[in-house]
């Protein structure tokens, strides 16, 4: 295995803090880990402009790195911003097993005043309903399934 | 006049507001607010700590995000006088929101396509979460205006409070060199979205009411004073502390 691809393999593999059944190459937030000289540098980009969880997955990242045997830096990209179209589909999946909808739909389509129709995580129904636009972190909404009654996080379309 | 006044005036916008709808954290009228409240809150402040670390870098004096957030003084804030206004009542507070968003969100789309790079990583993030605060505040707007006689009564009572602080969105501020977009030109975006709401919500925009500025030129209203006085104490009290 070259070099890039282990330091990739090390950084890959780290769990997202606050959705720990996904990693940050399932969510999309690792860009791409390449090699400046001895340096293992890794791109990340945030999900949310305020999301707190920013710096403590770059640290995440730049830790397993390190103990991965690599000197590590990590540089922030902004540009183009993170989509919840880069969500892999073993992401959603696994996303769906833990309890929380995975975005529907492509990101840029959401009309002004409809809340997405969204399926449950449990059950597979369609008739559910939000509850909520904002839920326990910046990236998820609030919304509960009308045949089973399952509450549930729905990861939001962005 | 430079590039990185202006970035300053959007980051000092985007903190003052985010700072004012922190303040119903744990104050909100039910629970889902109390989440959404803060969620609002961290776009916003999260907006501004990118664009304050991006002044500080255009200005080249060495200044940081927490140089220019805690280590400024009223008169040195540049954000307009719609932001600091005081929360009031919930109408208030949403209506306050919608004005801005409504606003905001054209503003990033023209942003996206930024010579600068940084100003267009930005706005690819704040254009979607604008769009979102624009339907959360709308839909309070409409719910309100058009609920009952108490929350109507409300409603209008804050569009009087706040509607004469709006025309400082338009006004140009600091010269971007053509770098942000041209504020003036997204009126007619903001007019169609506060129009289709009112007409929603049952309200209407008051003809007349002689529009406040200053702002951009660190002229403020009292509010700021204190807002910045809870804001900046702790870092004052402790300057460079860190966890
Ligand atoms: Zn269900």
């Amino acid at each position: 295995m070259s070099e890039q691809a282990r330091a990739w393999a090390a950084a890959a593999a780290v769990p997202d803090p606050e959705v720990p059944c996904v990693t940050v190459a399932e969510l999309g937030i690792l860009r791409w880990v390449e090699m400046r000289g001895a340096v293992a540098v890794a791109g990340v980009s945030p999900t949310y402009s305020g999301c707190p969880a920013t710096a403590f997955i770059e640290m995440a990242i730049e830790a397993a790195l390190c103990q991965a045997g690599f000197e590590a830096r990590i540089e922030r990209v902004l540009s183009p911003a993170w989509t919840t179209d880069w969500i892999s589909d073993e992401g959603r999946e696994k996303l769906r097993a833990y309890g929380i909808a995975p975005p529907e739909g492509p990101a840029g389509k959401a009309a002004l005043f409809s809340a997405p129709e969204v399926s449950c995580p449990r059950c597979g129904s369609r008739d559910t309903a939000q509850i909520s636009a904002f839920g326990s972190t910046a990236c998820k909404a609030q919304y509960q399934c009308r045949a089973c009654a399952e509450p549930f996080d729905y990861f939001k379309c962005i | 006049m430079a590039l990185w006044e202006a970035v300053l005036e959007l980051a000092d916008d985007h903190l003052v507001l985010g700072h004012r709808v922190s303040e119903w954290c744990g104050h909100a009228p039910m629970l889902e607010e109390d989440l959404a409240m803060p969620n609002m809150a961290l776009d916003l402040i999260g907006t501004a700590r990118t664009l304050y670390d991006h002044a500080g870098a255009l200005e080249g004096a060495g200044r940081d995000e927490n140089r220019l957030a805690y280590f400024r003084d009223e008169r040195a804030y540049v954000n307009c006088l719609l932001v600091e206004r005081p929360n009031g009542d919930f109408a208030q507070t949403m209506l306050r929101q919608l004005y801005f968003a409504a606003f905001m969100e054209p503003y990033w789309r023209q942003a996206l396509h930024s010579s600068d790079a940084v100003i267009a990583g930005v706005a690819g993030k704040a254009v979607k979460e604008m769009a979102y605060h624009i339907r959360h505040a709308g839909e309070w707007v409409i719910r309100l205006g058009d609920g009952t006689e108490e929350s109507a009564r409300r409603m209008q009572s804050a569009v009087r409070a706040l509607h004469g602080y709006t025309g400082e969105l338009f006004e140009a501020g600091a010269d971007a060199g053509g770098v942000l977009p041209d504020r003036a030109a997204l009126r007619g975006d903001w007019d169609r979205v506060i129009g289709e709401v009112f007409a929603e919500a049952g309200l209407r925009q008051p003809d007349g009411v002689p529009m406040q500025s200053g702002g951009r030129r660190g002229l403020h209203g009292e509010g700021l004073g204190h807002l910045l006085a809870e804001m900046q104490s702790l870092a004052r009290a402790h300057p460079g502390a860190v966890w």
